[in-house]
């Protein structure tokens, strides 16, 4: 048989059959559902009367749209309330399993896929959001799709597609001290461009990516998607197996041995063909910020705002014009002189409890600079929340200066009330520096947990290993 | 589904590259449980110079001059004219309602995400991809020639633009249920045996996943 990738082998196991043209009906064996983009497929679903093809492969959470503050109350915007609503009273209307608001294990929906077990190695995992490419650390082939995809694999259990292709990006050697795994997935995202990855299946590997823990596997996975790929993966491995076992939703026993005979087979064949690779020295990444309003517009932090003047692409030059005059910064300008308003630590990218660890090691002991307006901790799930208490993370936050708040999307995309005012600025560990993403007019630069730690501290970016060696 | 055949209609040009969802429909309108009513949202930052939301009427809004679909014609535009990487970011579908809510039928760039072109695909919304080149002067033809209307025949796979034609790439299957405005739900649905086999023997083999 020809040498195989990751990418081919979970494509080739999820074929039910193939049109003349290529195009594959795929069969989908897990399907996470959030209250922002069901609302209309369940009510396709209803017009057509049509039901769920298989509702035990199906999770449902509210994320996007709850509040972060105290929950007793409910949902004060009635808009989002009726959103939310919806999605318990669809839930209950076909059968399917939710975590409701109250639920202690409610969160961001791809930071309780994995919590639970629900995402596996070697299933398909779509959900209707674009950051579905989380799941792909596991060696499962996720994806993100829209609403009318979301209706047709309720009724169907399967989704119409096309293969991609395959991309390799290897991050070979190993990273410095105090580099992780989003400055790796913002550095490789600076390399390739936003629209690097289009049409591309990326796997993400060499010794860097190995060394990674499942959560910085998430990290790097989580931006495929900012890289232009629906999908990214990374090969299953011992780490992969340890962090799958014992939880709720994995198999058990004998079973669980069948399993993991299956799982260590999730990998490239050594001898795989790649139509694109990508190196990159993972001992050449500094810590990333972001200074534009595209994911790609990333710089080190002891760089300069790149100069427009200095790119020739005329298109390419106008856009970052653009991403100055809304950001509100000259070329040239030192990153590590930019003052920031808001700190953000949380979002399915940074916000498991490695991330807040991590930024918690940064803010134990000091305070958060006079001039910063919010800084905020949002876990990804209460399962999160409740781990990081038991460790006392809340208390060093706490006592640092930062808000401790109830899990969701919260600020990384502002639908509820946590969000930026018109020309704030904020260091963010979400995933999105889109113009107006965490608030109309609000600016927004994409960091490390620690690095968004290290300028809520400093009320300023700076390096946070320059930060740590000071003391 | 609104299917696409041949369409003549006004090209507004949108000029610049990475133009993502979020500025597309911007979060706010989100929390609809509905599929209609964006268009007046659509391109919402650009459109207006105040903050809009769900339950602010838009005609007491400030309109921003300066952006290309406050302008006639091109408020009545039909084909929208973009550059690389039109689409990128979330899945959200109602980028593309939004897009079908303002009147537009079909957008040309150079490159779309993927998530996007999907959606396009399931909503009447032809994503046409061109070469970067010919998108360029496509952007010189429509600066030049102010409310210039583009003919987009599906069938033959040509964009029309005064008295160029170019050719396109499409996909037979999504052309197919392009053409005739199929719900592809009901066609998977045809395959229903197929797929309740395939089932079937996977629950044998992995039986951890059900
Ligand atoms: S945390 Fe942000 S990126 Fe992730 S699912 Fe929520 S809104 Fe989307």
């Amino acid at each position: 048989m020809t040498a195989r990738t990751l990418y081919d082998k979970l494509w080739d196991d999820h074929v039910v059959r193939t049109e003349d043209d290529g195009t594959a009906l795929l069969y989908i064996d897990r399907h996470l559902v959030h209250e922002v983009t069901s609302p209309q497929a369940f009510e396709g679903l209803r017009i057509a009367g049509r039901k769920p093809w298989r509702t035990d492969s199906v999770l449902a959470v509210p994320d996007h749209n709850v509040p972060t503050t105290d929950r007793s109350a409910g949902i004060e915007d009635p808009v989002a309330r009726l959103q939310v609503k919806t999605l318990d009273n669809n839930c209950s209307e076909f059968g399917l399993t939710e975590f409701d608001m109250s639920d202690i294990r409610q969160g961001i929906v791809h930071v309780i896929g994995p919590e639970q077990g629900a995402t596996l190695p070697g299933m398909t995992v779509v959900c209707g959001d674009s950051h579905t490419s989380t799941h792909g650390a596991f060696g499962a082939l996720a994806f993100g799709i829209g609403t009318s995809e979301v209706e047709h694999v309720l009724a169907t259990q399967c989704l119409l597609q096309k293969k991609s292709k395959n991309m390799l990006v290897s991050v070979d050697g190993h990273v410095n001290e105090g580099i992780t795994a989003k400055d790796i997935v913002l550095a490789i995202i600076g390399e390739i461009g936003t629209a690097g990855g289009t049409g591309f299946a990326i796997e993400f590997g060499g010794d860097a990516i190995r060394a990674l823990s499942m959560e910085g596997r998430m990290t790097v996975c989580n931006m495929a998607i900012e890289a232009g790929a629906r999908a990214g993966m990374v090969g299953v491995d011992a780490t992969t197996i340890d962090y799958v076992n014992n939880r709720p939703y994995a198999p058990q026993g004998e079973m669980r041995d069948r399993a993991i005979e299956n799982w260590q087979q999730l990998h490239s064949d050594s001898d795989a063909v790649f139509d694109k690779v990508v190196h990159i020295d993972a001992a050449s990444i500094r810590p990333q910020v972001t200074w534009g309003t595209s994911p790609e517009m990333v710089v080190a932090i002891d760089a300069g705002v790149p100069d427009p003047d200095t790119v020739k692409d005329r298109v390419k030059a106008d856009g970052m014009r653009k991403a100055l005059a809304y950001m509100g910064l000259e070329a040239g300008m030192p990153i590590n002189r930019i003052a920031v308003d808001k700190v953000f630590i949380g979002s399915c990218t940074n916000s498991r409890i490695e991330d807040l660890r991590a930024a918690a090691k940064v803010a134990q002991g000091r305070k958060v600079a006079n001039n910063i307006k919010l800084a905020m901790v949002v876990p990804g799930s209460g399962l999160v929340k409740q781990q990081a208490e038991k460790e006392g993370l809340d208390k060093v936050f706490l006592e640092a200066g930062f808000e401790w708040r109830e899990p969701g999307c919260s600020m990384c995309l502002a639908m509820n009330a946590d969000r930026l005012e018109p020309g704030e600025r904020c260091a963010s560990t979400s995933n999105r520096n889109f113009e107006g993403r965490q608030g109309q007019g609000g600016r927004t630069h994409l960091v490390s947990p620690a690095m968004a730690a290290a300028a809520a501290v400093a009320g300023h970016f700076v390096d946070v290993n320059d930060l740590m060696s000071h003391n | 589904m609104q299917a696409f055949t041949r369409h003549s209609g006004i090209v507004a040009p949108l000029d610049r590259p990475n133009v993502d969802t979020d500025a597309i429909i911007p979060k706010q309108y989100l929390k609809s449980i509905k599929r209609s009513g964006f268009g007046p949202n659509a391109f919402d930052d650009w459109r207006y110079l105040d903050e809009g939301g769900p339950d602010i009427d838009d005609s007491t809004r400030r309109i921003n001059p300066e952006f290309i679909l406050n302008q006639q014609p091109y408020d009545r535009a039909t084909v929208l004219l973009a550059r690389e990487n039109f689409g990128c970011g979330s899945s959200r579908e109602h980028a593309v309602w939004a897009l079908t809510d303002f009147g537009f039928r079909a957008v040309i760039a150079p490159g779309f995400a993927d998530i996007f072109f999907n959606n396009s695909f399931k909503n009447g919304l032809l994503p046409i991809t061109l070469d970067s080149a010919v998108v360029d002067s496509l952007f010189g033809k429509v600066q030049q020639n102010r409310g210039i209307e583009f003919t987009i025949d599906l069938e033959s796979q040509t964009v029309t633009a005064g008295e160029d034609v170019y050719a396109f790439e499409i996909d037979e299957f999504k052309k197919y249920c392009m053409l005739n405005g199929l719900d592809d739900i009901g066609l998977t649905l045809q395959h229903a045996d197929q797929i309740t086999a395939y089932e079937q023997e996977r629950k044998q083999k992995l039986p951890w996943l059900f």
